[in-house]
């Protein structure tokens, strides 16, 4: 599979090459684990696009963490679309006025072509027997996550985690603050991005539970074979949506936005749905998913809209100087 | 006796190559350190103060100087004997082990702190038969320190080295023919002369591990209060899109770093006036 992959990109990059003037450049700017979705997705929508215009056009990738990523472009790295871990970093470019503030309107279901969410990677045959998130405060159960101010990705673990706590009967701001707080004294090591938290839990061998994004978690067991871990799906998790948006400045300076807006929509098309669902990430459009809905567990999920007002504000609230999270750890 | 040299006539006219060298300075150094200054100056004295003197920021000053601090003079003292042995013995194999030597130098900074993880992790080479000892190394001060030995052992040996070899086997010779014995001879002859470059080995592998992030970062385990490092904060207030608080950061380790290598520079021109005999 992958090799075709190889060869059927290979051979987009050599007609690229070799085609007149017409050949058009994309840069794809994207956070750390969307690499192979967007290798398969770039090399189907070369096809797609020479089919529908003639034209050839070749997308270029760069992965990273997703602030660095932003900061990358913030910085003039000439990105025609960004595609990063969470709306706080586009709102951080759209800050520095290279795209429209209100971008996460401008395509469906907030910008957000595809989802995930935060499940549990245990040891095979769950030896602790963790089943939802309140397993994890108990005594002697050790969580493996990275560190949130550094990481993207973590920041959905901890607000996943808040959001289970202030759903229970009962539930407040206090008594999520304090389960929270107590998940994090069971967590032995904050690494500072998740591929090094992977690596903690599956490489070294440290911990009970990692925290990760579901497809991470699909991918890890495809790359370590079946029997060294299990994935388990809390009750309750946060919807991930992982945005993509135009940067106008770019597309403008470059005259590339009618076919970065046409890669953009590409995502949502049943082709690209498809692509993305089955590098595990879950697709919005209803055909689509019911296609591959057994691959992935039932979580109720709920947005980060609902359960903390938007990114801008969990930022705020929550992993700002100060915040909510640094209080965990500040001695009293 | 007093030996008087021409003036060295190598470059072109003292104006000139003083001149050059002012604009290197400013282009490769001082620009750059003055644009941290500037950003950092952007918060303001109260916020500014505020970012610098945080808890969590204080905490991660103490554990960085304090692990580089025993992380350099660990290699001041093993760093000697290793040059000694390069220096003053041949044996099979001379040139591999000094080679080596470079080699904290030479590997990416990410390759080491990778591999140290991987060796003193709870189920490393290193790690387990530690662990059985009851000791934690990855993950703990401990870890870190170690870490930040392995990158600061090339200073050490690389500033002593020249120094040593200039000094004749003959001097200790003459110190023996005088009466002295093999602690008087190491102690006024021997150290005394090796001091100044040992001195700025302990304080280049110092400065170094002052600011070393990659080869630290992964074997840190990174827990806020007890093992963050400095250079960690300051990534993390640039994720946090926070230029002005990182560079506030960095701007005190610089200036830390700074104190030190003048003090250290200050004590060696004041020795050298003295004259190096006592």
């Amino acid at each position: 599979m992958r090799r075709h992959l190889l060869i059927l990109s290979g051979l987009v990059l050599a007609t690229a090459l070799t085609a007149p003037a017409a050949a058009q450049d994309l840069l794809n700017v994207s956070y750390d684990p969307t690499r192979e979705l967007y290798e398969e997705l770039n090399a189907a929508f070369a096809k797609h696009w020479k089919a529908k215009t003639g034209k050839d056009v070749t997308i270029q990738q760069s992965h990273g963490g997703a602030a660095k990523q932003a900061r990358a472009v913030i910085d003039g790295l000439e990105a025609d679309v960004i595609t990063l871990a969470l709306a706080y970093d586009i709102d951080a470019v759209a800050e520095a006025g290279l795209l429209a503030k209100d971008w996460q309107k401008r395509l469906p279901h907030n910008s957000s072509p595809y989802t995930s969410t935060i499940v549990f990677l245990v040891r095979k045959g769950n030896p602790k027997g963790i089943k939802d998130w309140g397993d994890l405060v108990k005594p002697g159960v050790q969580v493996i996550t990275p560190n949130p101010k550094t990481s993207g990705g973590a920041r959905w673990n901890y607000l996943a985690g808040w959001a289970y706590a202030l759903k229970q009967p009962g539930g407040d701001a206090a008594k999520a603050k304090a389960f929270v707080a107590a998940i994090y004294k069971n967590v032995p090591v904050l690494d500072s991005g998740a591929r090094g938290s992977t690596n903690t839990f599956v490489q070294r061998g440290i911990g009970d539970v990692l925290l990760a994004w579901e497809n991470e978690a699909f991918l890890s067991i495809k790359e370590l074979g079946p029997d060294k871990v299990d994935i388990v799906a809390p009750s309750l998790s946060i919807l991930a949506e992982p945005p993509v948006a135009i940067v106008d400045k770019t597309v403008d300076k470059k005259k590339t936005r009618a076919v970065a807006q046409a890669y953009l929509e590409y995502l949502y098309s049943p082709e690209g749905q498809e692509i993305a669902a089955r590098n595990y990430y879950r697709p919005r459009l209803e055909a689509v998913a019911r296609k591959y809905a057994a691959g992935f567990p039932k979580v109720n999920l709920i947005t980060i809209d609902e359960a903390f007002g938007g990114w801008q504000k969990a930022q705020k609230e929550h992993f700002a100087d100060g915040g909510l999270f640094d209080q965990i750890y500040q001695p009293k | 006796m007093k030996i008087t040299l021409e003036k060295p006539n190598v470059l072109p006219g003292f104006g000139l190559a003083m001149g050059f060298t002012l604009f290197y300075l400013a282009l490769v150094v001082l620009v750059p350190l003055s644009t941290l200054f500037w950003k950092s100056a952007t918060l303001g004295g109260g916020a500014l103060w505020a970012a610098v003197t945080a808890p969590r920021v204080l905490a991660s000053y103490k554990l960085t100087i304090g692990a580089s601090l025993v992380a350099a003079s660990l290699n001041a003292v093993f760093g000697m004997v290793v040059t000694w042995v390069l220096v003053r013995y041949r044996f099979p194999g001379r040139r591999l082990v000094d080679a080596l030597v470079d080699f904290p130098f030479a590997l990416p900074t990410a390759v080491a702190g990778i591999t140290l993880t991987t060796l003193y992790a709870p189920n490393g080479w290193l790690g387990a038969p530690l662990e059985k000892l009851g000791i934690k190394a990855a993950f703990t001060p401990l870890g870190i320190t170690l870490a930040l030995t392995f990158i600061g052992l090339p200073f050490v040996v690389r500033t002593l080295q020249p120094v040593l070899e200039l000094l004749d086997p003959e001097v200790e010779e003459a110190a023996a023919s005088l009466g002295a014995n093999r602690w008087q001879t190491i102690l006024r002859v021997v150290l005394p002369t090796l001091f100044p470059a040992w001195l700025t080995g302990f304080a280049m592998a110092f400065a170094r591990a002052l600011g070393e992030y990659g080869s630290v970062v992964f074997i840190a385990g990174n827990m806020p209060m007890k093992t963050e490092i400095t250079p960690l904060l300051i990534i993390t207030k640039l994720e946090q899109y926070d230029y002005a608080g990182a560079t506030a950061i960095a701007a005190v380790t610089l200036i830390f770093s700074f104190v030190l290598l003048v003090a250290i520079n200050r004590f060696q021109s004041e020795r050298a006036r003295l004259g190096t005999t006592d």
